[in-house]
């Protein structure tokens, strides 16, 4: 039953609730109960929807703030550093015997192998790099209007360099670059749904509310896009973007192409409620009423299936994410210097630059898990749709 | 059901038209043409070709003529004499450089298909049947981790692993020494050594949604009256199940068994980029990307016609298992 939380076995019809007047005040608090709230308490049962909830907001602060959270600017490069191996933050000091609060990182001793003539990189326990939060760094401007040097975490001497997942081919941060890569990656899905949305909304309501020839011509449009190979679609339209754009262009360009993908099947589940909706009493109230026909549709309709769109939009941005990421690494994406996980991940195309520097992986750590979250959050909130289900 | 055949195979011709449009406007999207990708590479090299070499190379191509004359005669070449033209880059016909490929490629995705089903129905049937259990957890987990995790990325991760702790070679079908040998019993044995990492990884994202969609499917159906009825006649649990709720249960299957066709084609092209692997993603790609635009559209209008090919042999299959689908 949907009404019921936190007691085990609760009693949730008001005829069955009303002798115990304990349980009263929380029977009719469902009576009375707007939708959303009703959402609200079916959502907060599902504990891993939740848990991903968290892990999200906290994933969209780090794009926020990217900047404060990155030690390094994603393109500062220092040609000694190529290929150093992550350093492992400590936060208590205890070579005196004693315990005590002092982060640090150990250095490298760097050592030439003399048959491969390589650099290589030895962590050096003896030595150590004190570590500060909030230390000054490089200026940016947070938010892009204050100005600011304040770092959430750095070395305490600016001129140290500390890798916290390791250096890439010349010597950039990974751990500064997967965090700016997180702005790119989370936002790109977004609009590219944001777009989608639209689409499928306006064509999915056309083709549902009004029915016969335009219905019929909608939904064959979308037969045939889906007839479409969808991969060399991509590939295509992607190849074919000029090499000669600005990566801001790229960007849109690639959203635009993604949303491509996602329209057509928003398109349909609001075709499939608009249908349903259609017959109810209320809609036919509100035409009786004499409203317009884009009002009854926008202002009657939409609203009662809010939540669902929004389910539909959680599953349909992980999709998205995974595109990107996959058309980044294959080249056909974004391309540096913007800074993406499918960009960071070109990097470790090649069984032989993951054999030397396996740290260069991590950036997929990120899609793993924000497309984990999404999809729990997703699965969480099409549960708690429709809080009048079973 | 006849003329619900003609009818569907009117509307196929119809949207075929329209699709070897698309296919052609999407291989003329790239600005230049081939020759001019063609030229940009030799330039990288640092060789040049005269005025005279691009003026006969485009015409020889055709690639002088306007659009709706070029795409005329590729179609009516099609048409008339199954010729799919040339491949610019591999400078020959198109349909050899493609059937070339074929073979693995058919290999491949069956072994992969198979694969997916006979890991996935039982699982997804199992979780059903005794859902919350910790095997049931367990499926969820694993069909989680294989939705959210990008193929490629399994893949790179499973060589890693090939590379160092067995000091395996992972890339391609076959060891060096095998690649161009005439096909024998060690040849086949040493394929099917390299086989099964293109396998796995490929077969991993559809066996967990092949899972989750198994699981919900046979959720919903096991709730329903007549499996009720059923065990209340005392019919022995196994009947109960396999009989009516996993046959229905396997409808959306086979709604979407057609979407299968154009897989086995292209394969997963990315993990075949990753792996190296001889089928036809790869040729697909670099085919777009060095707009050798008859070898790529060769290949779209090829994809798009088994996509719908599928559909309408779905449709066909699921008339055949589900009684109570009638068509109008």
């Amino acid at each position: 039953m949907a009404l019921e939380h936190n007691e085990p076995g609760g009693i949730s019809s008001p005829e069955a609730a009303a002798p115990a007047d304990v349980i009263m005040p929380r029977d009719t608090r469902i009576l009375v109960a707007s939708q959303w709230q009703l959402i609200w308490w079916r959502f907060r049962r599902h504990k891993l929807a939740l848990f991903s909830a968290f892990i999200l907001i906290v994933i969209y602060l780090i794009v926020l703030v990217a900047e404060f959270i990155a030690p390094y600017d994603p393109g500062d490069y220092s040609a000694r550093y190529t290929y150093a191996p992550p350093q492992t933050l400590n936060l208590f000091d205890t070579r005196d015997g004693q315990l005590s609060f002092n982060s640090y990182v150990n250095d490298y001793t760097v050592e030439i192998d003399p048959q491969a003539l390589r650099r290589t990189f030895v962590i050096d326990p003896e030595t150590r790099i004190p570590v500060r939060f909030f230390v000054r760094g490089w200026s940016y401007k947070l938010f892009g209007l204050i100005e600011t040097d304040i770092h959430l975490l750095g070395p305490e001497n600016p001129r140290d360099r500390i890798f916290l997942l390791g250096a890439d081919s010349i010597g950039r941060d990974v751990f500064s670059r997967m965090i700016y890569g997180t702005r790119v990656s989370m936002t790109i899905g977004l609009v590219g749904v944001l777009i989608s949305l639209v689409l499928g909304i306006f064509l999915g309501g056309i083709s549902g509310y009004f029915g016969a020839w335009i219905d019929n011509l909608i939904q064959r449009s979308i037969d045939f896009l889906r007839s479409l190979p969808t991969i060399p679609l991509w590939l295509g339209l992607a190849a074919a973007l000029p090499l000669s754009w600005g990566p801001l262009q790229i960007y849109f360009a690639i959203t635009i192409i993604l949303s491509l993908i996602g329209w057509t099947a928003l398109a349909r589940v609001v075709r499939g409620r608009f249908l349903s909706l259609r017959t109810e009493d209320f809609v036919m109230a509100a035409r009786l009423d004499g409203a317009s026909q884009m009002r009854v549709i926008f202002e009657h309709m939409l609203p009662a299936f809010y939540s669902h769109i929004i389910a539909s939009i959680t599953l349909a941005i992980p999709g998205m994410i995974l595109a990107e990421t996959a058309l980044s690494f294959l080249g056909l994406g974004l391309r540096p210097p913007v800074v993406s996980w499918g960009v960071l991940l070109q990097d470790a195309q090649n069984i032989r630059s993951v054999a030397t520097a396996p740290w260069l992986l991590t950036p997929a750590i990120g899609v793993i898990v924000s497309v984990l979250a999404l999809n729990f959050l997703g699965d969480g909130l099409r549960d708690a749709a429709d809080p009048y289900s079973h | 059901m006849v003329r619900f055949l003609i009818k569907r195979l009117i509307s196929l011709l119809v949207t075929l038209f329209a699709v070897s449009l698309v296919a052609f406007a999407i291989i003329q999207l790239p600005p230049g043409d081939f020759l001019t990708s063609y030229l940009t590479n030799i330039a990288a090299d640092g060789q040049t070709a005269s005025q005279q070499v691009v003026d006969r190379l485009r015409e020889n191509y055709g690639l002088d003529q306007p659009v709706y004359v070029q795409y005329a005669k590729w179609m009516g070449n099609i048409l008339s004499r199954g010729d799919f033209g040339q491949s610019f880059e591999w400078n020959r016909p198109v349909e050899e450089v493609l059937w070339s490929r074929m073979g693995m490629t058919l290999t491949l995705s069956i072994a992969t298909l198979m694969l997916t089903w006979v890991i996935a129905l039982p699982i997804g049937i199992y979780s059903a049947v005794k859902q919350y259990s910790p095997g049931d957890y367990l499926s969820t987990f694993i069909g989680f981790i294989g939705v959210a995790v990008p193929d490629f990325l399994i893949s790179l991760v499973l060589m890693y692993i090939a590379f160092k702790y067995f000091n395996q070679s992972v890339g391609g079908l076959f060891s060096p020494e095998y690649e161009n040998a005439a096909w024998s019993v060690s040849k086949v044995l040493d394929l099917l050594s390299h086989l099964w990492i293109p396998v796995i990884i490929i077969g991993l994202a559809g066996t967990a949604s092949l899972i989750r969609v198994m699981r919900a499917n046979l959720l919903d159906e096991l709730r329903k009256p007549y499996v009720v009825a059923a065990r209340a006649r005392g019919l022995p649990e196994r009947r109960v199940i396999l009989k009516y709720p996993v046959r229905v249960a396997l409808n959306p299957f086979i709604s979407t068994a057609g979407w299968v066709l154009p897989g086995l084609v292209s394969g997963s092209i990315i993990v075949a980029v990753v792996l190296s692997l001889p089928t036809a993603g790869p040729l697909l790609l670099r085919s777009l990307l060095s707009q050798d635009m008859y070898l790529a559209g060769a290949f779209i209008l090829l994809l798009s016609v088994l996509t719908m090919l599928g559909t309408l042999l779905s449709d066909l299959l699921l008339a055949l298992v589900d009684p109570r689908i009638r068509y109008g």
